[in-house]
């Protein structure tokens, strides 16, 4: 137990010198990224080979777990250190590859700078970059996720080692909460949920609500599709957010704290478990914490995995055990949140942040960024991009930067066509707004959000009314159904979109989306209702005549609506060699031997499985959508093969809609 | 509460503090459209109708949570606000069966006609049960909606009719969640919630199963009431033409109802919000119970019993045969067996036959069997037998101890109230051997042994004597005696206490703390109180308690027993009891005597007599010879009641008035059919000394008669005068000059709502609190007790604890709700509740029938395992003939109150 700032400075030093006989350890040193992302790439299955061949080969060595780097498309992800020489990060590991590498560096001392992506650390190693220069981490910064993929989160010296609760401690024997609150104030944090609302002003609003008992709730309900954010900072990094959490609860006045997070992320609950007791047990959590006279206690709340609980009031209607359904403010949670009392909510990326801004100061947080929107935001980048990942970026980067810098452009050489940032509350914006800044304000001004950090890049295959379409479903389905306009008007906007893109679309459509929209975002209770139009007033803003097609020419340029694309044998590339005869599952096409086959569309269910199997070589099976092709009304015999011109719209597999 | 000048449509409004812009809106006459918003119900924001224009703030704010604020500008009808509104209810309408709410020849169409619109609904407005007054369609005209542009869509949910008393057609929903809200957050009974999401969210029972299979809904029918729609509906859904204010024929709470009329017959009930007692809300029995009213088996005529058999009769016959019988017997050969189901003026008019007429002392009511140890014991303390507080007072108290009180199943609405108290922040305390409803709200549960109340209160006041929690000041000033009693309590040392009652110390020690520190503290309590051998001291412990803290006399404080007859309070006013005249005039005192005596023109017994118990023996051994039993049924209430039947059939005459031919009627010689309270006019005074109006609704049914009038007929028959009233406000003025507490009170003043007595002149506004400035009896009594076991406890050959008591479907013998098919749907017959681990030694299964067996005599009933009951106790209820209870109990007397010991007798279980 450590009951003052002294006996803190204690363990303090021993980890940092713990850190530092790591760093300069005798022995080898291997870390696998072992988060969830990494798992399920079959990171266990690394760590359990690389155990054995070490056995095998009787090298002793130092085995870490450590959280996501931010390098999705090459997980899993190890990376090896000899005493003396930099780390060295590979990608898309095997186990074989394991195995090689253990034997190539470690045996032979062939460091493999075929395969590695970088190194990191004193020294260089030829032929292998610096990590944090390839072009994927050069523009990142790193304040929340700082610690994410180098320590080991179930190491609490590890993190103390980097200058962990050292904000804490500051905030704790140095600062009264006035002043906490004022660093926060112009530090220019805004919360990282989303909505962008000052951190420190909010804090304030809590503070100086009348009550004894306050609560401070960090909101770890994620739910965004395709979000992991805050997934990968609490099981890279839990103290970070911790140590923000009792800032902040020090600063409004609060002794009594939740962590709301969904049921779906065992292993970062269980991290902070964890966490927890090891913040217990070095007197960082409870009564008198350091000495201090600051008392504070944290649960851990799980969610069952509704997306509107990530709402605060339905957030704190959940802690409370009631149905997760938000209530309309005033009163806000900051006069009567959680069981009625004073209560502030911020969402872990933020917590991260404070813990950041008191450890390293004001001046060097608000040096990143923009005017109105300092430091960092995390984003999962995903979609049809080359480098997916999880990143950090100064805000006020631009779009581009992201896409095509970090995320190194589109893949297979397809054009880029949009990004939808926010999730399903949030906009698709065209390659005209490309250079647009990252920050709260421009976002919001193109029509999309800031969001908690959802970033999908879609390409030429992607139709955007089915985009609207998906994100509606998703929104519908996620209603917690209180209030009229979510609950109905979602419903007839989907239905309406369902029609289009299923070729049912009338011309009015367009402008009863149009006011239905306008309507929910006037009359819907929470942000899930009122933000719940953005998907489809952005695309209908930005890919109108997308919308068009489909009413009026019952086209899908995309080609990515099933009920308005067709599959057509050209009759006069068609060798008649059967293979998409024998291959359809639904037995609609006809033909012969050297006889023209045919596609019966009333039989066809569009699964696109002819246009794959039809060798290159031939290219007879097309994809269109609003045209009809002329065939043979049955299978006549093919003509002697010629070249033929390149005017078909052929093209590759289509877009599932899931992917957005 | 300060004023709050606001502006709301360019005229200034006067509100308060805390009121929100609906409120103040509606305060001042200006309609603005809403579906969800509820007076009952906390702010909900669902509806998105009630939205408004507010200078200076951003959006539109929803008037029914946006508080007032001084200056605040708002305007309620703007286009822009429209527009959003009308959007939100084409919404509502493109899901809701509802092609009749746009359609311009709505007001022309008959359920009949054939739609000339031609359009594919399942079903119009003009079938719907609500139409007219159907809040969706006021809304839809106050918008002017006509059209509906968006797509329709149609949910095809089945109606769920399993309730007996109400479907629910989830189909005509708009989730509202009124039903949901009200079921939670005022009844306490979360038998429904709303699951699901997004457009299958829908309102649902337990596991979605139909609601009669949900084990928390109590049927009281507020979610239908609050519906603004036709998606609950009462399956008895004709609108009534003319509705009475009147009072509930149920327990004592003494709900305010309108009674709805339709063609002379009593088709619906609508609670009153104007009553205070009640708000407006009702339990099931109130709501639904009042079938029984119409029922076939109502008497009709006179029986006269004839070689053995009751026959019809005309009135001159009947009455004339009973004038003549009664007119034979000496006095003290005969007796009155007055009601707690009659009126006030009904009641006065019974002690009076029996006291002026008969001649004799010997009138008493059912109040024995209840409350009797409640006058004895309260009397002796305060001076006055009567609860302390108002039911209203309850939601402010900072501590609820519920001592011997099922509280959901007997006093429903009051139950509502405690729960209200728990939600504002009260601590609830519940003394129960049994695992009851309330527990779930209570903080903390004392799980005491039946019969070891006394035990546990001593071992409470010896825990706040020692530690100095006794309010000294109060103790000095108010009362008296208290050096006595505090040696008393020396005998009750906690491991005395804990060896006794069987709560561990701690928890005593827990429950003394918070009663006596977070004040106001109220003690609840009922027939787990009373009826005891030792119930009068049980009484006294409480009124102790309550002394000790300063607990009396404060708003939210007090003694309050919960009297379980709509007029059991009534009655004991009226001096239907042996030793008081009305008002507790004592029958002993020679100048109360005289006065009567006067006032009636009669010579007057000066003696006490006998009580109901006691005139029952009294009849066994012939002492008693004629008997004229008004409104009772002896045969299922009376403990022991092999012994009580064998009693009366040694009668030489008996008279029984009454609605139904009960168990009792069918021994009479002659039976007079009495009326309904929907069919007469009169007063009840409930728990909370509430003088409140019954008034006729229907037409008494066949050739029956009002049954003041019926004794007043009698009364003239045999008497020198002084029954010939026209109506019974004329009795009220005769009650009022006589009894001091009524002084004030008359039909004109009760016009206005009830009046709390004391009320002694007509400018008093009665007394919502007693003993405020001193006890009624001038100092409060401490009275030493000491423990007293119950009198037959387990032993080898009757190894199991009995306690009885009441099941919320049925009332007392079930003379009333056994006639009422719902309430027999919902509960068709007594069970014996047994902890299934006494059930698995007994090898008795959920369901079988088993034998239950006393010293007296045997039962068999269905058993229920059920961990409510601890070990060793087994529970029943007396309202089934079929199963009675009472032929098990013990007839043991409290030597004071004279009550039987109902709740601790001795039984073996066997199957059956």
């Amino acid at each position: 137990m450590m009951s003052s700032t002294k006996s803190f400075e204690e363990i303090r030093n021993r980890a940092v010198s713990e850190w530092e006989a790591l760093e300069g350890s005798e022995k080898p040193r291997i870390l696998i990224g072992a988060a969830t992302c990494g798992r399920a790439a079959g990171a266990m299955a690394l760590l359990d080979v690389i155990q054995k061949e070490l056995a095998r080969h009787k090298i002793e060595a130092v085995i870490g777990q450590v959280g996501c780097i931010g390098l999705c498309y090459v997980e899993p992800l190890i990376s090896i250190a000899k005493p003396g020489r930099p780390q060295i990060y590979y990608g898309d590991v095997t186990p074989e590859l394991a195995a090689q590498l253990i034997e190539d560096y470690l045996v032979k001392d062939n460091p493999r700078a075929d395969l590695a992506l970088g190194s990191t650390g004193e020294g260089e190693i030829k032929g292998i970059p610096r990590l944090f220069e390839l072009p994927m981490l050069k523009p990142q910064v790193r304040i929340a996720l700082r610690n994410c993929g180098i320590i080991d989160p179930e190491n609490i010296h590890h993190y103390i080692a980097r200058d962990g609760y050292s904000g804490l401690v500051r905030a704790l024997m140095d600062m009264t909460p006035e002043q906490v609150i004022d660093e926060i104030k112009r530090s220019g944090l805004r919360g990282r949920g989303g909505a962008g609302f000052p951190t420190g002003l909010k804090w304030e609003f809590c503070r100086k609500a009348p009550g004894e008992i306050k609560y401070v709730i960090c909101n770890a309900d994620e739910g965004d599709p395709g979000a992991f954010m805050d997934r990968s900072l609490l099981e890279g990094d839990p103290h970070a957010v911790l140590e923000g959490i009792l800032i902040g609860a020090y600063a409004i006045g609060s002794s009594e704290g939740y962590i709301y997070i969904r049921a779906e992320y065992p292993l970062a609950i269980e991290r902070l478990k964890l966490a927890l007791r090891q913040m217990e047990d070095y007197g960082l959590l409870g009564d008198n914490i350091l000495g201090s006279g600051f008392s504070f206690k944290l649960s851990i709340k799980q969610g069952a995995g509704a997306f509107v609980c990530g709402e605060e009031t339905a957030l704190m209607a959940s802690i409370e055990g009631k149905r997760g359904m938000p209530r309309p403010r005033p009163p806000f949670p900051a006069q009567a949140g959680l069981w009625g009392k004073p209560t502030n909510i911020n969402n872990v990326e933020t917590w991260g942040n404070v813990s950041a801004i008191l450890q390293r100061g004001v001046d060097w947080f608000a040096g990143y960024g923009t005017e109105g929107s300092k430091g960092t935001k995390t984003f999962a980048l995903a979609g049809k991009i080359v480098r997916t990942g999880l990143i950090e970026v100064p805000l006020g980067i631009t779009l581009e930067e992201i896409i095509y810098g970090i995320g190194g452009g589109i893949p297979d050489g397809r054009r880029f066509k949009a990004i939808q940032t926010g999730g399903p509350s949030g906009g698709c914006l065209p390659e005209s707004l490309l250079n647009l800044p990252v920050d709260y304000e421009s976002l919001t001004k193109a029509g999309a959000i800031m969001g908690s950090g959802g970033m999908v890049v879609m390409d030429e295959d992607t139709c955007m009314v089915d985009v609207a379409r998906y994100f509606l479903s998703f929104t519908q389905n996620e209603s917690c159904g209180k209030c009229v306009p979510c609950r109905l008007g979602t419903k007839q906007m989907l239905d309406i979109l369902n029609d289009i893109t299923h070729g049912r679309g009338k011309p009015e459509d367009i402008d009863l989306l149009l006011n239905l929209s306008e309507r929910i975002k006037a009359g819907s209770l929470c942000a899930l209702g009122s933000t719940a139009p953005n998907p489809v007033l952005t695309t209908l803003n930005y890919f109108g005549d997308e919308y068009e097609a489909h009413i009026k020419a019952k086209r899908c340029p995309a080609l990515a609506c099933t009920e308005l694309i067709s599959y057509y044998i050209l009759p006069d590339k068609c060798q008649g060699c059967g293979i998409c005869l024998r291959n359809c599952p639904s037995e609609a096409i006809s033909g012969d031997k050297r006889m023209i086959h045919i596609i019966d569309h009333d039989k066809c269910t569009k699964c696109g499985t002819c246009l794959d199997v039809c060798p290159a070589k031939f290219g007879a099976v097309v994809k269109v959508s609003g045209e009809e092709i002329a065939v043979p009304s049955e299978p006549v015999p093919v003509k002697p093969l010629k070249p033929v011109k390149k005017d078909t719209e052929a093209t590759g597999e289509s877009p599932a809609s899931g992917e957005a | 509460m300060g004023t709050i000048n606001i502006t709301i449509d360019g005229q200034e409004v006067k509100t308060r503090t805390g009121m929100t812009v609906l409120e103040a809106a509606q305060s001042a006459g200006i309609y603005i459209p809403t579906l969800c918003a509820d007076p009952d119900l906390k702010p909900y924001g669902g509806c998105r109708l009630c939205i408004v224009e507010i200078e200076k703030m951003r959006g539109l704010p929803i008037a029914c949570t946006t508080p007032v604020t001084e200056g605040m500008v708002v305007k309620t009808n703007t286009p822009t606000v429209n527009e959003v509104r009308r959007a939100n209810v084409q919404l509502i309408l493109a899901d809701h069966p509802s092609e009749c709410l746009i359609c311009d020849r709505r007001e022309r169409c008959g359920p009949l006609d054939i739609c000339l619109r031609n359009v594919a609904v399942t079903e119009r407005c003009v079938t719907c049960p609500k139409n007219e007054h159907c809040e969706l369609q006021a809304v839809v005209d106050y918008l002017g909606v006509t059209e509906i542009p968006f797509r329709r869509t149609q949910r095809s949910y089945s109606i769920d009719d399993s309730n007996p008393f109400f479907y629910r057609d989830l189909n005509k929903c708009i989730l509202c969640a009124k039903c949901v809200r009200v079921c939670d957050e005022a009844v306490g009974a979360g038998a429904i919630a709303i699951i699901n999401r997004g457009y299958s969210s829908k309102v649902a029972a337990f596991a979605d199963k139909p609601i009669l299979d949900s084990s928390t809904c109590v049927s009281c029918g507020e979610c239908v009431a609050h519906c603004p729609v036709g998606a609950l509906m009462p399956k008895e859904n004709k609108l009534p033409t003319e509705e009475v204010p009147t009072t509930c024929t149920y327990c004592g709470v003494g709900c305010g109802m309108y009674l709805g009329v339709r063609d002379g017959r009593v088709i619906s009930v609508r609670g009153s919000r104007e009553n205070t007692v009640n708000n407006g809300f009702l339990c099931v029995k109130g709501r639904f119970g009042f079938d029984f009213i119409h029922h076939p088996e109502r008497l009709k005529y006179p029986l006269i019993r004839k070689n053995g058999k009751l026959v019809k009769a005309g009135w001159d016959e009947a009455l004339g045969l009973v004038a003549s019988k009664l007119g034979k017997y000496k006095p003290e050969e005969m007796a009155v067996i007055s009601s707690a189901k009659c009126t006030n003026e009904e009641n006065y008019i019974a002690q009076k036959f029996a006291r002026a007429v008969l001649g004799t002392g010997n009138v008493d009511h059912c109040a024995r069997l209840c409350h009797a140890p409640t006058v004895t014991g309260l009397v002796q303390s305060f001076g006055s037998g009567a609860m302390t507080n108002s039911i209203n007072e309850f939601r402010d108290s900072g501590c609820i101890f519920a001592i011997g009180t099922n509280t959901t199943e007997a006093h429903p609405i009051i139950s509502q109230e405690i729960k209200r108290a728990v939600d504002n922040g009260g601590k609830l305390i519940v003394a129960n051997p049994r695992e009851i409803d309330m527990v779930r709200w209570a903080y903390l549960w004392l799980q005491h042994k039946p019969g070891s109340d006394v035990a546990l209160l001593m071992g409470m006041m010896k825990v706040i004597v020692d530690e100095g929690l006794a309010d000294q000041e109060f103790i000095d000033e108010r009362c008296e005696n208290f050096d006595d009693f505090k040696k008393s309590l020396k005998n009750f040392g906690l491991d005395f206490v804990e060896k006794t009652t069987g709560v561990p110390k701690d928890k005593i020690i827990e429950a003394a703390r918070i009663y006596a520190t977070e004040k106001p503290s109220a003690i609840f309590y009922a027939m787990g109180i009373t009826q005891h051998s030792h119930g009068t001291d049980n009484v006294i412990a409480t009124a102790n308690l309550a002394m000790l803290t300063g607990n009396v006399g404060k708003a939210g404080s007090g003694v309050n027993p919960l009297r379980g007859q709509n007029n059991v309070q009534g009655a004991c006013d009226m001096g239907a009891l042996p030793n008081v005249y009305p008002g507790y005039q004592a029958v002993v005192d020679a100048d109360i005597k005289r006065k009567f005596e006067a006032a009636w023109g009669a010579k007057l017994p000066d003696k006490p007599g006998l009580t109901i118990t006691e005139i029952v023996d009294a009849a066994g051994t012939k002492k008693i010879k004629a008997i004229y039993i008004i409104g009772e049924n002896p045969l299922l209430s009376e403990p022991n009641i092999t012994h009580a039947k064998e009693a009366l059939e040694k009668l030489e005459f008996l008279v029984v008035q009454d609605i139904f031919l009960s168990e009792t009627a069918e021994l009479a010689d002659v039976v007079l059919p009495g009326v309904s309270f929907a069919e007469k006019d009169g007063t009840f005074t409930n728990t909370d000394r509430r003088v409140q109006r019954v008034r006729k609704a229907v037409e008494p049914v066949g050739n029956s008669r009002p049954d003041w009038q019926i004794t007043c007929q009698l009364g003239q028959k045999m008497g020198n005068g002084g029954f010939d009233f026209g109506n019974p406000s004329q009795i009220m003025d005769e009650i009022a000059m006589l009894t001091p507490s009524y002084g004030g009170i008359s039909y004109r003043r009760l016009e206005e709502g009830g009046l709390q007595w004391p009320c002694p002149t007509p400018e008093h506004p009665g007394t919502p609190i007693l003993h405020t400035q001193q006890f009624t009896r001038g100092k409060g009594r401490f009275i030493p007790l000491e423990y007293k076991p119950p009198m037959e406890l387990p032993d080898k050959n009757y190894p199991l604890v009995l306690t009885t008591g009441r099941s919320l479907y049925h009332f007392h013998t079930g003379t009333m709700t056994r006639k009422v098919t719902g309430l027999n749907v919902l509960k068709r017959e007594g069970t014996v509740e047994i902890n299934p681990e006494d059930a698995a030694r007994l090898g008795v299964a959920d369901g079988d029938m088993v034998r239950v067996s006393s010293r007296r005599g045997k039962v068999t009933a269905r058993a229920k395992l059920t961990g409510v009951s601890p070990v060793g106790v087994v529970f029943m209820t007396f309202h089934f003939a079929e199963s009675p209870a009472n032929m098990l109990t013990n007839p043991a007397l409290d030597p004071v109150a004279k009550i039987p010991e109902f709740k601790v007798c001795a039984v073996r279980v066997e199957k059956a």
